[in-house]
């Protein structure tokens, strides 16, 4: 299959400001690789390189063979790039600016046509088709955006945070679309900020923290790195919950054991949750505890970038935000 | 090098010609090609615009009517003395010439506005040819400007306008008109590319355009200013192009004017035009 994006050692900085540094990413033909990072990483960076919007500092990318600088003209026919800002025209119609783009991307009129309908039937946006774009829900507007952006059968796409700002029940519209893209075989790059969105999505995540990437792997893979499984038990009554504590704290694989007691929360890190948990019960029942719930928990990607950076991703983005300001 | 499939239907067009001289010649004629293309589909999407929010053209259709009206009959009285011949008939290329300038001072603002909002990474991402984006808004506020500069005439004629020109030069009135406010659209797209808000673009735009317009033949005979004046309003280019509509309509040498006009508008386009795009070009 080989690989749609290699980058090499790309570095991109504005003055004395580092946006990128040193960065390498190969991206699978016909995956979807997440590019997952808080506010002000160097994600949106990144994109505009490879979608040709911006020249490198130093280093090299290849997009689809095609060297980002070099053969920049050849290559903006084989991507497409939907943005943060939908980049639809309020005073056309859905159909005008699919259309116009499909026109932009040098496409004969007759296929722009009948592949508009295609979009139009896809998205679901067959009702609102001919009516302008002022009156579009701010979903209907991502839609359109990817759609128009898909005009051309890009075999490589980027998706720039295509659900920041979106309701939940929009995201998980969006989510099906992209999922159906990758089903027939295009490849995606997506930014997210959103820890779910890139576990939801990604083949592949690449983390990606003050301009630097800190690490790259599956969803599972990186879950590992972070180490471990968690087991909470939520006694029935609150007075237990010291005692609970202490019985957990013997079997924790750092000896340190979180309480929370407005929610009678008791968690501990262990390696083996299954096998642990058995022994967890015994004790506890030995103890005479009553538990209400107890379950093993996954990490999730929240615990990673906590683990890889010391801190959550949001504090990351407030950190970000103020450095901007 | 692996060329990538298109997933189905439509393929984009294989990388040009491989030998060095076949590819300059082959990128050239495909350049040119689809800049015409992609500067006549922008052009229509502006186009759009006017017909979907027809309160765009208010200025355009107001401010003509408005200043007609004023210098007519309110300053004409005290002006027209000054000026030889009936003061409407010295009025209206003034007004024409003025009304326009405003019109595509329009691209600016509208390419600012296309910064502000992102919509230009879409453009730059795609493969069309990058002067069309500047261009569509130019063609697009030039023909606004010639429509009216038609209905301009129209009104001036029903208020005793009067041409004493012959038919020709009458008739090439606002095409003349259109060809320097093309010409004149490129240095508010200059304007719109580099300050990218549209707030200062339109402010910056009026300070160009007042000055430029009023310390020029438009509404007075430029003898009639102080003398360190008349040096900046003979070589004002709108001077130049406002004789040469008056003189058109009115009878009186061409070619002193039309010379003049012509290189001033060859210079906005090829000159301004190129500073323009090059600095579109280099937006990150």
């Amino acid at each position: 299959m080989g690989h749609a994006i290699e980058v090499r050692n790309i570095s991109k900085s504005y003055g004395n400001v580092v946006a990128l540094d040193n960065v390498d990413l190969d991206v699978q033909r016909g995956s979807v690789m997440g590019l997952l990072g808080p506010n002000g990483a160097g994600k949106t960076t990144l994109v505009r390189i490879l979608t040709t919007l911006l020249r490198p500092s130093s280093g090299s990318a290849t997009v689809l063979g095609y060297d980002v600088v070099r053969h920049a003209r050849h290559l903006r026919s084989y991507i497409g790039l939907a943005g943060q800002s939908a980049a639809v025209d309020d005073l056309l119609t859905g159909r005008e600016n699919i259309h116009m783009a499909g026109r932009l991307y040098h496409m004969p009129k007759r296929q722009v046509q009948k592949r508009a309908q295609e979009l139009l039937e896809q998205f679901d946006l067959v009702d609102a088709a001919d009516r302008s774009v002022k009156g579009y829900s701010g979903g209907m507007r991502r839609r359109l955006d990817l759609a128009a952006s898909l005009v051309a059968n890009p075999p490589m796409i980027f998706l720039d945070e295509p659900t920041t700002g979106l309701d939940p029940r929009s995201r998980l519209e969006l989510w099906d679309v992209i999922r159906n893209l990758v089903s027939e075989g295009t490849t995606v790059l997506l930014t997210t900020q959103y820890l779910e969105e890139a576990d939801q999505l990604a083949d592949e995540i690449t983390v990606i923290d003050l301009g630097k990437v800190i690490a790259q792997g599956t969803a599972d893979e990186l879950k590992h790195q972070a180490g471990s499984e968690f087991i909470e038990i939520t006694v029935r009554d609150v007075e237990d919950i010291r005692r609970a504590a202490s019985v957990l704290e013997n079997f924790a694989e750092n000896n340190e054991c979180d309480i929370d007691e407005e929610a009678r929360k008791t968690s501990i890190m262990v390696s083996d949750g299954a096998e642990i948990m058995v022994q967890v019960v015994r004790s506890l029942d030995t103890e005479d505890i009553a538990v209400a719930n107890m379950a093993v928990r996954q990490p999730t990607l929240d615990d990673v970038f906590l683990a890889l950076t010391g801190r959550t991703a949001e504090e990351a983005a407030t950190e970000s935000e103020q450095d901007q300001n | 090098m692996n060329l990538p499939q298109a997933v189905n239907g439509w393929r984009p067009e294989p990388p040009a010609p491989s030998t060095p001289v076949k590819e300059a010649i082959g990128s050239v004629l495909y350049e040119f090609r689809w800049i015409i293309a992609d500067t006549a589909m922008l052009t229509w999407r502006m186009l759009m615009h006017y017909r979907r929010n027809p309160e765009m053209l208010l200025s355009t259709i107001f401010g003509p009517l408005m200043f007609l009206f004023l210098f007519t009959y309110v300053f004409g009285g005290a002006i027209g003395r000054s000026t030889e011949i009936n003061y409407i008939d010295y009025l209206l290329p003034g007004v024409l010439i003025q009304n326009n300038i405003f019109t595509v001072m329009q691209t600016g603002i509208g390419l600012a506005d296309d910064m502000q909002k992102g919509f230009v990474d879409r453009y730059r991402s795609l493969p069309m040819a990058r002067s069309a984006v500047i261009g569509g808004r130019v063609v697009a506020t030039t023909t606004i400007a010639f429509f009216s500069a038609i209905w301009t005439i129209g009104i001036a004629v029903v208020i005793g306008m009067r041409f004493h020109g012959g038919f020709w030069p009458g008739l090439s009135l606002p095409f003349v008109v259109a060809l320097f406010c093309f010409g004149f659209a490129w240095i508010s797209a200059l304007v719109g590319v580099s300050v990218r808000d549209t707030q200062t673009a339109s402010s910056l735009t009026f300070f160009v355009a007042i000055p430029l317009t009023f310390l020029s033949s438009t509404f007075v005979p430029v003898e009639t200013m102080p003398g360190w004046l008349q040096a900046f309003a003979e070589v004002n280019p709108i001077t130049q192009v406002v004789n040469l509509s008056r003189n058109l309509a009115q009878g009186g040498p061409i070619a002193t004017y039309a010379l003049p006009t012509i290189l001033w508008t060859v210079l906005f386009v090829f000159g301004i035009g190129s500073l323009a795009t090059w600095r579109y070009k280099r937006v990150s």
